[in-house]
């Protein structure tokens, strides 16, 4: 029954050890012990969704995680996302149809369509918007973050059924 | 903001769990998914002196057939019910419900113990658990016992767990092949919390449990004597007394329990068709 633990934990691929506070949260950890600044903090308690990374392979509020319960989990984050090119077509789809404005939300939105597109089922708008329904967005209004989703959606499922 | 200072321990098993709640009691909280207990947290709301992190007790996992009984494990995500093949051919009543809890990344962490430990009034699943006549294990020091949970929910955030008490699994009776089901609740948004909902189970009789409209789900027993929709909705002003909030009025709130007893009764759907 500590206030400070020893932790060891994956993040993008790299093993990392550091003794953190309890009470930290694992987007705290990651933006000021390990510089990883991709993940954002919006309303710090679960509602907006611009906190969200990946905690062994699932999407999670990174603000309502402790940096302690992440000991032997594997993190990933947008930037080791970004580098292994898991979705860098949906990054540029994101690009070219403007999908991003300020940009604050969008992390935690490529996440969240990584884990819709990881998925590879045909899911219609209706349904790409409630899948996304956690992650809020105050400048584009949506529409174009749903029509990149469904685009890369679509072509990859149909890359899928053509091999 | 950020969670004030508290002390963290993680218990290995049930019995480190309970060792430490007799210890402490009402100060320390029980971290499951985390899903409501860190925003409290993180908002101020709360002030535990300790965190019993449970995620890593496996006894506490998986949904598993008993005979006619189904057995889940307090730490199953809601991700896990939504997926589970059991839950869909024994419970549909939970797997049609769970896509109304919240978002992918938060059903990805809360458990299926968390909502029903935390009695939120306006949470899906209690009302199920309720509708289902399920019942709940609760470990402690003393030795386990077992509670309904028509019994389990008190008032508003108020359940029968007694402070050095942990529940650890629900036991729920499985859905019979030709009775009938049915879910529906009113939301401002797809994954948010209700401003009324219902579940309903027609075995033997007609159980409709509402949420959203009292301080714990409501079993409306007068309705359930009533014959026909008109007459079950008319009932309704019996067995309903809602709270008003800022999601609506009671009388609101009573006039959208009528609409969904409506919609529900009205296109009950069959287990095992």
């Amino acid at each position: 029954m500590n206030e400070t633990v020893a932790i060891s934990l994956s993040v993008n691929g790299q093993r990392v050890e550091r003794t953190v506070k309890v009470r930290q949260h694992l987007v705290d950890f990651l933006r000021s012990e390990l510089g990883l600044t991709g993940a954002h903090l919006g309303c710090e308690h679960g509602v907006c969704g611009a906190c969200t990374v990946r905690v062994d392979g699932q999407i999670v509020r990174g603000c309502l995680m402790l940096a302690v319960q992440a000991d032997g989990a594997t993190v990933e984050t947008i930037e080791g996302v970004t580098e292994t090119r898991e979705i860098a077509d949906l990054q540029q789809e994101f690009v070219g149809r403007n999908a991003a404005q300020c940009g604050f939300c969008t992390p935690g939105m490529l996440l969240t369509a990584a884990e819709l597109l990881q998925r590879g089922k045909p899911m219609n708008r209706d349904a790409i918007r409630e899948f996304i329904g956690g992650n809020f967005c105050r400048c584009t209004g949506y529409q174009a973050i749903v029509d990149a989703i469904e685009a890369v959606l679509n072509r990859r499922l149909a890359t899928k059924a053509q091999s | 903001m950020k969670a004030p200072n508290f002390k963290y321990a993680r218990a290995a098993n049930v019995d480190e769990a309970c060792a430490l709640l007799e210890r402490h009691g009402d100060d320390a909280r029980i971290l499951a998914g985390g899903q409501s207990l860190m925003p409290t947290l993180n908002m101020r709301l709360s002030s535990p002196s300790l965190l019993i992190d449970i995620n890593r007790i496996e006894a506490m996992r998986g949904i598993a057939v008993d005979g006619d009984m189904i057995r889940v494990g307090a730490l199953v995500r809601h991700v896990e019910l939504a997926e589970s093949v059991i839950v869909r051919r024994h419970l549909p009543l939970l797997s049609d419900a769970i896509t109304h809890v919240a978002h992918p990344a938060v059903r990805n962490r809360g458990t299926f113990g968390g909502s029903i430990a935390l009695a939120d009034p306006a949470a899906e699943l209690p009302a199920c658990a309720v509708a289902l006549g399920a019942s709940f294990v609760l470990a402690s020091r003393r030795g386990p016992r077992v509670v309904a949970a028509e019994q389990f929910f008190r008032g508003l955030y108020e359940t029968d767990r007694r402070p050095d008490e942990i529940l650890t699994e629900a036991r729920i009776p499985a859905q019979k092949s030709g009775t009938r089901y049915g879910f529906a609740e009113l939301a401002r948004r797809q994954g948010d919390f209700a401003i009324v909902g219902l579940a309903c189970i027609e075995a033997e009789a007609l159980r409709l449990v509402f949420f959203g409209c009292e301080d714990r789900p409501r079993l409306a027993r007068e309705a359930a004597r009533a014959n026909g929709i008109p007459a079950i909705q008319a009932a309704l002003a019996a067995d309903l007394k809602p709270m008003s909030n800022l999601q609506g009025s009671a009388a609101t709130k009573l006039h959208l329990a009528r609409v969904l007893a409506g919609r529900v009764v009205g296109s009950l759907k069959v287990v095992g068709a």
